[in-house]
């Protein structure tokens, strides 16, 4: 069978479990629909935060960009991984004996303020709108590449692009177990998308392994590659692939990795992963699982990248970019797929000019091709990527629902809506989040293409300081965290537009306002609105009055698993 | 409730030692992810491990290895801690989210 057949075998398959699982965990209260009602097991939920973590860029990107940047690749590697350090050891317990629904809950019981409810359901409701944009794209991106011959009859027949159909297609399936099924019918079908993702993931990163040096396990197997790496990089004229700094400053290698992890920590999609979960002891579990099933997959991205550097940097040391234009089939194939550009591969094609026109994703869509493997591998790898982008932006339909149908309707509109009332708005809200994000992927606006500026930056600015504050500061009051929050929020977004105002305009200003911050790019920039929130925060709060008693009785109460009687919160106080 | 009758140590004890167990891991993580991977990432990759310069080795392997470790640690630790202080929950004892709607 040709690849495009077998890519819509697994896309049926996939899809079809997908569905069946959002049947079968249809919900009937709200607590199902915003928590999964707490009857989530530790290892499921590891599973659940694994998918709703690794986005479609995860997926399809990754490896392609670490390949590129050599050393420097790993502020993501690590950024997207340490972060799960600070979230088990800071955040997520703690979230899961206080309880109740989302971040903006927390963030208003502990700060016995609305206004603090709105401030964080705004910065979570940009957070996750344009993350989720970049997902619904993601979907559109893989349908049209893989199954582009397949889906062009009726995309033509509609009148529109592949790429919206797919969007469209992808939007269909999120809505429909997403509004069914709420946080249950999402966290399972997660758990089925991981398993998609990663055994998508692995079988060519074994293959290709096991070709280059005999060895099975990716990470045994780069033990073989570095030093051909290293070697063939300094005999073709390039920096070694090993060495630091070649690309970004050891600051802004320190400050992206920070924020990406202070980032993780404060994003709503994946601490309310946490409260899905019976007991506090579970929500550790749910950690160790999760960031164990995330680094599968961040171990074996940098693997994946150096086989695929070596495998291209030998062909170019025997063929040239003339011979590999004329003689290798993948580059033939993504050629015509238009992420190669190798048409004007002559003879006197340098490597950096060769390199340059070969699109990053092609390290992960073509590593089947460059293994040699069997078509229904590289279908497969198809299904993965588009597990890996319903999953995510599935997670953050909740975040989205959630903020709008429980913080803003629930508790601020309405709060005497009824149980009904409040389950169909949130209904009614991932509708209109799927129609937004749809049309956001169609047509991107340009902030989109920040993505991780604006999703990590901000959640580092504004959620990670009141929420480690606000569980380990008993003192730590409102008068403090709410101007703390808006600072942050307020100080990172401008730096941000400044620093990008030529890609966010789309080109209508040509040229950055400001180049950077201290020498800070605007990815890193996140960690100084950080810290300007914590000072803030913590500057106000004690020249301010202390938080009301039962406020301090909260904080002492989600130190603590087991629910606290009255006398012994009285023992504490004393 | 199936609370254990004598816990070892009291709530405070509880407390500070989660406090300074947590500062102990983090400082771990410091020393994995920041000062071996990207501090003294140059002159680390002089030397070599199982062929690979070692400061890479630490930025793109060995530190989520560390990160994957340091929550086992903090997990496996603080679920005892819980139960010498007698603060871990049963069923009856668990809160559960959406009491307050």
């Amino acid at each position: 069978m040709s690849i495009i057949a077998w890519t819509a075998v697994w896309v049926v398959i996939t899809f079809s479990i997908y569905i069946g699982i959002a049947v079968w965990s249809r919900v009937a209260d709200t607590k199902g629909f915003y928590v999964a009602g707490q009857g989530i097991p530790a290892v499921a939920n590891g599973m659940a935060v694994g998918a709703d973590w690794m986005s479609a860029a995860s997926f399809i990107s990754l490896a392609g960009i670490v390949s590129f940047m050599g050393f420097d690749g790993s502020v993501y590697l690590m950024g997207w991984t340490g972060g799960y350090v600070l979230l088990a050891l800071l955040l997520a317990p703690y979230l899961r004996k206080f309880g109740e629904y989302t971040v903006p809950d927390f963030v208003a019981r502990r700060y016995y303020s609305n206004t603090a409810r709105v401030v964080a359901a705004i910065a979570a409701l940009f957070v996750s709108f344009t993350y989720v944009a970049g997902q619904m794209r993601g979907v559109g991106v893989v349908f049209s590449r893989f199954l582009g011959p397949f889906l062009d009859p009726v995309a033509s027949a509609l009148g529109v692009e592949v790429l919206s159909l797919g969007v469209v297609v992808g939007m269909a399936i999120v809505a429909m177990y997403a509004v069914l099924g709420g946080m249950k019918g999402v966290t399972w079908t997660q758990v089925a998308q991981y398993c998609v993702l990663i055994i998508a993931y692995l079988i060519p990163a074994v293959a290709i392994a096991m070709e280059l040096t005999g060895n099975p396990v990716p990470q045994g197997a780069i033990g073989d590659v570095v030093p051909q790496l290293d070697q063939l990089q300094t005999d073709l004229g390039l920096n070694a692939y090993t060495g630091p700094f070649a690309n970004l400053s050891m600051l802004n290698v320190f400050c992206i990795t920070l924020v990406l992890m202070a980032g993780t920590a404060g994003l709503p999609h994946v601490i309310v992963r946490f409260y899905t979960v019976r007991t506090v002891k579970a929500a550790r579990w749910s950690a160790v699982w999760a960031l164990l099933f995330i680094a599968i997959l961040y171990t074996v991205a940098p693997a994946i990248a150096m086989f695929s550097r070596l495998e291209i940097l030998t062909s170019f040391s025997e063929l040239g970019a003339q011979g590999m234009a004329q003689q290798l089939g993948w580059v033939q194939s993504w050629t015509q797929a238009g992420l190669i550009e190798s048409g004007g591969w002559t003879r006197e094609t340098s490597v950096t000019q060769m390199l340059a026109g070969i699109d990053r994703d092609i390290i992960v869509l073509a590593t089947p091709e460059l293994a040699g493997l069997s078509n229904w591998v590289v279908g497969l790898v198809a299904a993965g990527g588009l597990a890996a982008a319903l999953s995510t932006a599935s997670g953050l339909m909740i975040v989205i629902s959630s903020s709008l149908a429980h913080d803003i309707y629930g508790e601020i509109i309405n709060p005497d809506a009824s149980e009904q009332r409040r389950l169909r708005v949130g209904r009614l809200s991932i509708g209109v989040g799927v129609l937004v994000a749809g049309l956001a992927g169609i047509y991107p606006p340009g902030f989109v293409a920040e993505v991780v500026a604006f999703a990590f930056g901000l959640a580092a600015a504004s959620f990670f300081p009141i929420l480690v504050l606000g569980i380990f500061w008993k003192r730590c009051n409102r008068q403090g965290a709410v101007p703390g929050m808006i600072v942050g929020l307020v100080f990172t977004f401008v730096m941000i537009v400044l620093m990008r105002i030529d890609v966010i305009t789309e080109g209508a200003i040509a040229t950055p306002i400001i180049d950077s911050f201290l020498g800070i790019n605007a990815v890193g920039i996140g960690i100084v609105g950080m810290i300007l929130n914590f000072i803030v925060t913590i500057a106000i709060s004690l020249n301010t009055k202390t938080p009301p008693q039962e406020v301090q009785d909260l904080v002492e109460q989600v130190r603590y698993p087991r629910e606290l009687t009255a006398d012994e919160l009285k023992e504490a106080v004393a | 409730m199936a609370e254990s009758p004598t816990p070892n140590i009291d709530r405070v004890t509880y407390w500070h030692t989660q406090i300074r167990r947590t500062a102990i891991l983090l400082a771990v993580w410091f020393v994995a992810g920041f000062v071996l991977s990207i501090f003294l990432a140059e002159p680390l990759n002089g030397f070599r491990f199982g062929g690979i310069p070692f400061g890479f080795w630490m930025a793109q392997q060995g530190s989520i290895f560390v990160f994957v470790s340091l929550v086992f640690i903090y997990t496996i630790t603080s679920n005892r801690l819980d139960r010498e202080a007698g603060v871990e929950e049963t069923e009856d004892t668990t809160s559960s989210a959406g009491e307050a709607h």
